[in-house]
């Protein structure tokens, strides 16, 4: 016998008590909880979504659409970054006043090509206030799962306030499971050594955030 | 399940033993009270919290009420995204399946990030003994890794040490295993992690084999979710060319709308946080982006035999965050390596006698390491009724009885009388010994009253047939000196 069948086997005669007609997935979740906590406009959440992501570590910088490539540039310029990385999809416009050397994401290069790199920039799918968390599905204008995580520094751009979320339950409803996401809530941190808190372990020790005004006239938000 | 740490005493002699170790004590209270005090304010955030807990309680009750139904979605899932399944009956299994997957590779070495079910087969040392060495690579198993250590927190596996023991062993060990800490290391947290972060980073961009656990994993899309805070975890699932997840088969949720409940109660209940630093999901493979193979072992090894037990079942629910830990008593003064298995804590005490059995002395002293303060079962983000289930087993130990080993029916022969009642009493001993943990033990005994035999259950009945035990108050001196703060509220 497989352990396959062997397993399936066991685990039958494990449930030998549960009734054929037992209550179904459907009915047998009480979903009582709420969809998201709390009552605020539009522009609170996004509010919110800064202090969180402020409150984890992360820098939040606020700006205009047309204010972007300056904005992009001037935090580039501030880390001293001489490259960065740059996915396939990403709004070529963000850039062009960086002085930094712009790297194209490609499957050949190989993890430590990446870390000789200065800077990532990339957009995101979805950003949630009540948590401060970005989450990234390697859509075109955010690149493979390794350029935002080998880099020391990455900067996401998110658009307000169509691509904020409230909450956990509602940032789900919006994601591709068949995509690889990454989640991020603030830089990298251990809390190893006596429960001090230290940023950046493995992941990049800084983590930037733009809140970009999206343009008048674009989708609507949630 | 080879899982127990060789030559391990049972409980009460271990605790003794750690409760004597001022250094591992002072660690421990410093880290469960802070994680303790952090967590109930991250809880108290949300309005929700009852019904997210009882949500989460159902949708794992459910999934093993018909578990066999989701496993072979799992299955058919992952298949159809590219990744292959094995399935494991036990250790050997398990780590023969890995062994293989790795050697068919070429590869002589892998990075790991922390996985508790690797821990539990021991995968490590299987691999080792076939020449592949596995590296640790979160930060905490690092230490516990170069320190020649046992792991002995579920979330903070060197919890029982402090910064000067750590970079003592920096100092000596990270040379050993690759690059060596830098000259002159202190003890402040920042070059600890930096130190950490240069050692390992090395092995992370060589690395072609990536080993993992997954905190969840999704039935209707085959998805596996690995939650963490260091980036180790997606170092380990992203750049490596072939990945092998170990899952234990209890981990599946049957929905993708399932994890707005986990990811909501599972990082507030282990590290107080809104949310963690990272999570990652992945869906067999991408194109283009992360391992190009991708194996999923799914490990039996003693939890179909957890299944079979209705009343012990309950523990297949836990998702390993390990709050109940942080606010026991016991485990505060005993520390995680008396428990004598990767699980410690509350949590530990009611799985791995389930997992492996009570033959052993270790696993039969299990069940009672615990005040039946309840404290575990009030932080629980999935219900787990941890002292049913203790009282549960005690009893199993004592009376013996029909379980299910490795399949089989097969009937327990009693605890030998009085090994089994020394055993309880020495634990009994230690505990009334030990005033913090008896003070919360206590509050349980009060709020179960009517669970309350006049006699002890398990190995204490035949202690108890000729005495009279004492009825149990119905609110604690304790508990009424700080509701009334001390009586001056005038209450009664
Ligand atoms: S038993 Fe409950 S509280 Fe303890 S680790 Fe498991 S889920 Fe967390």
């Amino acid at each position: 016998m497989s352990s396959r069948e062997r397993i399936l086997g066991r685990v039958r005669r494990a449930l030998a008590d549960v009734p054929a007609d037992d209550t179904p997935y459907e009915q047998a979740v009480e979903r009582g909880y709420a969809r998201e906590h709390g009552d605020r406009s539009v522009g609170q959440t996004v509010d919110l979504l800064a202090e969180n992501l402020a409150d984890y570590r992360a820098i939040v910088h606020r700006c205009t659409a047309a204010d972007l490539p300056a904005t992009l540039a001037g935090m580039l310029a501030a880390r001293g970054a001489r490259t960065v990385i740059v996915p396939p999809g990403l709004d070529p416009g963000w850039l062009t006043s960086a002085d930094a050397e712009q790297v194209p994401d490609r499957a050949e290069s190989t993890p430590h090509e990446l870390d000789r790199l200065d800077s990532v920039v990339t957009a995101c799918a979805v950003a949630i206030a009540e948590t401060g968390t970005i989450v990234l599905d390697g859509g075109p204008d955010q690149g493979r799962r390794r350029i935002t995580l080998i880099p020391d520094h990455h900067i996401c751009v998110v658009r307000v306030p169509d691509q904020v979320v409230s909450s956990v339950p509602q940032a789900l409803e919006r994601l591709d499971p068949a995509r690889p996401l990454t989640w991020i809530s603030g830089p990298s941190a251990t809390s190893d050594i006596e429960l001090d808190r230290v940023e950046g372990v493995h992941g990049p020790r800084t983590l930037e955030v733009v809140l970009v005004e999206s343009p008048a006239g674009t989708e609507g938000t949630s | 399940m080879s899982g127990t740490f060789v030559g391990m005493p049972a409980f009460p002699k271990a605790a003794h033993e750690a409760v004597n170790n001022q250094t591992l004590r002072g660690n421990l209270r410093h880290a469960t009270h802070t994680i303790r005090g952090k967590r109930a304010k991250a809880v108290a955030e949300v309005s929700d919290w009852a019904a997210l807990r009882e949500a989460g309680k159902q949708i794992k009750d459910h999934t093993l009420r018909h578990l066999d139904r989701y496993l072979v979605q799992v299955e058919e899932a992952v298949t159809a995204a590219g990744g292959t399944v094995h399935w494991a009956a036990d250790a050997d299994e398990a780590n023969r399946i890995v062994t293989d997957l790795v050697k068919a590779t070429g590869e002589t070495e892998v990075v790991k990030v922390k996985s508790m079910a690797t821990q539990e087969i021991g995968l490590n040392e299987a691999l080792e003994a076939e020449g592949i060495r596995a590296y640790e690579t979160d930060l905490a198993e690092l230490i516990v890794q170069l320190g020649k250590d046992r792991p002995s927190h579920i979330l903070v596996p060197a919890i029982h040490r402090n910064r000067g023991e750590i970079r003592d062993i920096f100092a000596r060990e990270m040379s050993e295993w690759g690059r060596p800490a830098p000259e002159g290391l202190t003890d402040t947290p920042a070059e600890l992690a930096e130190a950490a972060r240069l050692h390992l980073r090395e092995k992370f961009l060589r690395a072609k084999v990536g080993v993992s656990g997954a905190n969840f994993v999704i039935a209707e899309t085959g998805t596996l979710v690995v939650v963490e805070s260091e980036g180790n975890g997606r170092m380990c699932l992203t750049l490596p060319e072939t990945l092998i997840s170990v899952v234990g088969i209890e981990k599946i949720l049957p929905t993708w709308q399932d994890l707005e409940v986990f990811l909501q109660t599972l990082p507030r209940s282990s590290t107080a946080e809104r949310m963690n630093p990272y999570t990652s999901t992945w869906t067999g493979t991408t194109d283009e982006d992360g391992p190009r193979a991708f194996h999923l072992v799914l490990l039996d090894n003693g939890r179909t035999d957890t299944l079979a037990d209705e009343v012990g079942r309950q523990a297949l629910r836990c998702i390993r965050c390990s709050a109940c830990l942080n606010v026991c008593p016991v485990y505060e003064r005993a520390g995680g390596h008396a428990y004598g298995s990767v699980y410690p804590g509350p949590i530990g005490a009611i799985l791995s006698p389930q997992l492996r059995g009570t033959q052993s002395e270790i696993d039969a002293s299990l069940p009672y390491a615990s005040s039946l303060c309840g404290a575990c079962y009030e932080v629980c983000p999935v219900a787990i009724d941890i002292p049913e289930v203790l009282v549960h087993l005690r009893e199993r130990v004592v009376e013996g009885g029909q379980v299910t080993r490795e399949g089989n029916k097969v009937v327990l022969r009693p605890a030998k009388g009085h090994a089994a009642e020394r055993a309880a009493m020495r634990a009994a001993r230690w505990a009334f010994s030990h005033p913090g943990a008896l003070r919360t033990g206590q509050r349980l005994a009060s709020r179960t009253r009517r669970l309350h035999p006049r006699s002890l259950p398990g190995p204490g009945r035949a202690w108890s047939a000729t005495r009279d035990l004492p009825p149990v108050p119905a609110e604690p001196f304790r508990d009424w000196w700080q509701r009334t703060n001390g009586g001056k509220d005038g209450a009664k």
